[in-house]
């Protein structure tokens, strides 16, 4: 898109969306039962249930190789599954064949025929649904514009910049008005800035048209930037299904919690509980007071996580100026590393018993003559709040 | 001088060589034979005026480039024995070319299916008939073919036929040599431009509601063109110069150019005539060769 406003034009997609999908209600629109799919003696996918609500803006999220692409493709109809079934409004799809099915699929290398034009490109699924000549012109128009490729409909596929080709796949995979619309990495193609307004304009989109929307991707920020919901996968199963902030500030264990953003882990034993504050004894922390609703009382196997952006750092002991009367956590060290980010700062700071701990300072203040240095000495703190307690 | 301007130069000579070969090889004995095409027919050592000969001057020079005609040219366009044998080899390029496209497609197509590791070995068995000589090939053909051959105690021996079918010195036995000889030439180009499809294509193709047939049409088909243009331009133009097959598998009835060429240059001794025919038949493979060059070229830039 040479030289032009990469917004989406929302007037034009208010035209577009002649229907939009139902309101989302508590049937979920997709529901995926026990699904299994085996390679050889590999379990690509195991046993694996999820719901998703029609509206809803899901991502799969896993590192490569997890099975979210399997997953995907079995419900674009591309794999069958080996056991389990995929319900789509209630109706078991196994028997549905690719080209038959209410769900389209965005290709993570656009999968453009080469051959056809801009504008047949988007036109091909509509001739396939015998669509009249003119009725597949008004969509096709109201698809360009959508996209923004007023005036590209010409070209071929191999004149267009990746960019391009990337509203050229996605305006294809969105004329047929499919009732889920899957996308199998759709930025992975493009670079840094352009994916980031792409990410924008993929959630207006979806916001506009009322669609579903199953995007695949291994980038957790792509992923929290986008969905309403994420499932995050690991060796064909799901690990957690949640909203961003849950997975990020409550994550179901360490795995998750490691994948998804950093963190600093203690492993530890809970040793007293009274009144939600947890003790627990860590190896390379000391004790550590933690805010913990769960009766955890007896735990031997439990780690102890904080997000680097939660641990403060103090020249001094943060007692006298946190003025706060909550027990807060410390730890003392020496900073070791110093990575300035632009925004933030991460400090490693190595503790007296070997660990290494990661706090991230937000850069607030353009000048700050306050900043640490390497190998000064320091308190690291944290509120009982801002610790998660994950058993597995 | 640079290590970089060292290694350049070698390298710049080095793009001459293909244009001296064609010199050396190509234009230089054109030359000639677009020059004995100009002569005369004459009984002497060589069979043809005017020699030129540069050791007695411009004067003589200059009397032999008068003795020069277009007669022979004149010759082939009046006589409808040229005429015809030039209709015959366009006519048994075409069908020849129809049927291995029939033929080469499916096979290359479904090579190109094959599971990874099974490709080359296919591969291998289209390439393993290069082993053994063309020549010894078509003749094992004919001794399939003839009167008493394999193809003849089969049949009778199934009792398909009561009594042994002509095989040999037919058209059949000729399209039947040609098909064989040319189908790796088809198969090979086809196989490569339908093996680095993008299976993804397909995909979407199903995605966007087609069937597998409707995906094959509109999807696999148009994209596989530029093989089925080279691998037919590939048969086409040999095939339409073939002398060996015609010549041990046809019928004496018609001629295709390379025979009547043949016969000229051999059995008549006309060496004139013979090289005006090699000459229009140059000639007339000009406009396919140009065909197959552009396909090529514009292979090459949807490949960038």
């Amino acid at each position: 898109m040479s030289g032009q406003s990469p917004e989406i034009d929302t007037a034009k997609i208010n035209t577009a969306v002649a229907q939009a999908t139902a309101p989302a209600n508590d049937t979920p629109l997709l529901r995926v039962e026990g699904v299994s799919k085996k390679f050889g003696d590999f379990r690509a996918v195991d046993r694996l249930s999820l719901d998703i609500k029609a509206g809803e803006f899901f991502a799969l999220l896993g590192p490569s190789g997890c099975g979210k692409t399997t997953l995907l493709r079995m419900l674009a109809g591309f794999e069958t599954p080996d056991e389990g079934r995929i319900l789509l409004g209630g109706r078991d799809i196994a028997p549905v064949l690719p080209h038959e099915r209410p769900v389209n699929m965005m290709f993570q290398n656009y999968a453009l025929f080469p051959h056809l034009s801009v504008r047949d490109n988007i036109a091909f699924g509509l001739k396939r649904a015998g669509m009249a000549g003119a009725a597949i012109d008004t969509r096709v128009g109201e698809m360009v514009a959508l996209v923004k490729l007023e005036g590209m409909e010409k070209r071929r596929p191999d004149q267009l910049s990746g960019g391009q080709k990337q509203r050229v796949a996605l305006a294809r995979s969105l004329a047929r008005r499919p009732k889920v619309l899957l996308l199998d990495e759709p930025l992975a193609a493009l670079d840094k800035k352009l994916r980031e307004s792409t990410q924008l304009e993929l959630m207006e989109l979806q916001r506009r048209l009322g669609m579903t929307f199953i995007v695949v991707t291994h980038d957790q920020e792509e992923a929290m930037t986008m969905a309403n919901r994420i499932g995050v996968m690991d060796a064909g199963r799901l690990e957690q299904v949640a909203t961003p902030r849950d997975l990020y500030e409550a994550p179901a264990s360490r795995w998750v919690a490691q994948f998804v953003g950093d963190v600093n882990l203690f492993d530890g034993e809970v040793t007293s509980q009274e009144d939600h504050r947890l003790t627990i004894a860590t190896r390379d922390g000391g004790s550590i007071v933690v805010a913990e609703p769960r009766d955890l009382i007896g735990k031997t196997m439990v780690s102890v996580a904080i997000r680097p952006e939660k641990v403060r750092l103090s020249r001094r002991d943060p007692a006298s100026d946190a003025g706060t009367l909550q027990a807060v956590n410390r730890l003392e060290g020496v900073v070791t590393d110093v990575s300035y980010l632009g925004g933030s700062t991460v400090y490693k700071i190595k503790l007296d018993s070997g660990a290494v701990v990661r706090s991230s300072i937000a850069n607030t203040a353009r000048l700050d003559i306050d900043t640490l240095s390497a190998g000064r000495r320091v308190v690291a703190w944290f509120t009982p709040d801002d610790c998660m307690v994950l058993e597995k | 001088m640079s290590a970089r301007r060292i290694f350049a130069q070698p390298a710049r000579y080095a793009a001459i060589a293909p244009y001296l070969w064609m010199v050396l090889f190509f234009l230089v004995p054109f030359g000639f034979v677009l020059k004995i095409s100009l002569s005369q027919t004459a009984i002497a050592q060589p069979p043809y005026v005017p020699v030129f000969d540069f050791s007695e001057g411009w004067a003589t020079i200059n009397a032999a480039f008068a003795q020069l005609s277009f007669d022979n040219f004149r010759l082939l366009i009046s006589d409808s024995l040229y005429i015809s044998s030039y209709l015959r080899s366009v006519v048994v390029a075409v069908t020849s070319t129809l049927i291995l496209l029939l033929i080469g497609y499916p096979i290359a197509y479904g090579m190109a299916r094959l599971p990874q590791r099974w490709q080359p070995i296919a591969m291998m068995l289209v390439i393993v008939p290069f082993w053994t000589s063309f020549l010894i090939r078509i003749y094992a053909w004919i001794n399939i073919l003839q009167h008493d051959g394999l193809l003849n105690k089969i049949l009778l021996a199934l009792h398909l036929v009561s009594s042994p079918v002509v095989w040999l010195s037919t058209d059949t036995a000729m399209y039947l040599g040609i098909v064989y000889s040319y189908l790796p030439f088809m198969i090979l180009p086809l196989y490569a431009t339908l093996s680095k499809m993008d299976p993804s294509l397909l995909e979407a193709a199903s995605d966007l509601g087609s069937s597998p047939l409707q995906a094959f049409w509109l999807v696999t088909f148009p994209l596989s063109l530029p093989g089925v243009g080279a691998g037919a331009l590939l048969c086409f133009i040999p095939i339409i110069g073939e002398f060996v097959i015609p010549d041990l598998l046809a019928g004496s009835g018609s001629m295709m150019i390379g025979q009547t060429l043949w016969l000229e240059f051999f059995t008549n001794k006309d060496w004139p005539v013979a090289a005006a025919a090699a000459v229009a038949l140059l000639v007339l493979l000009v406009p396919p060769l140009l065909l197959y060059d552009r396909l090529q070229r514009r292979t090459l830039e949807g490949a960038k």
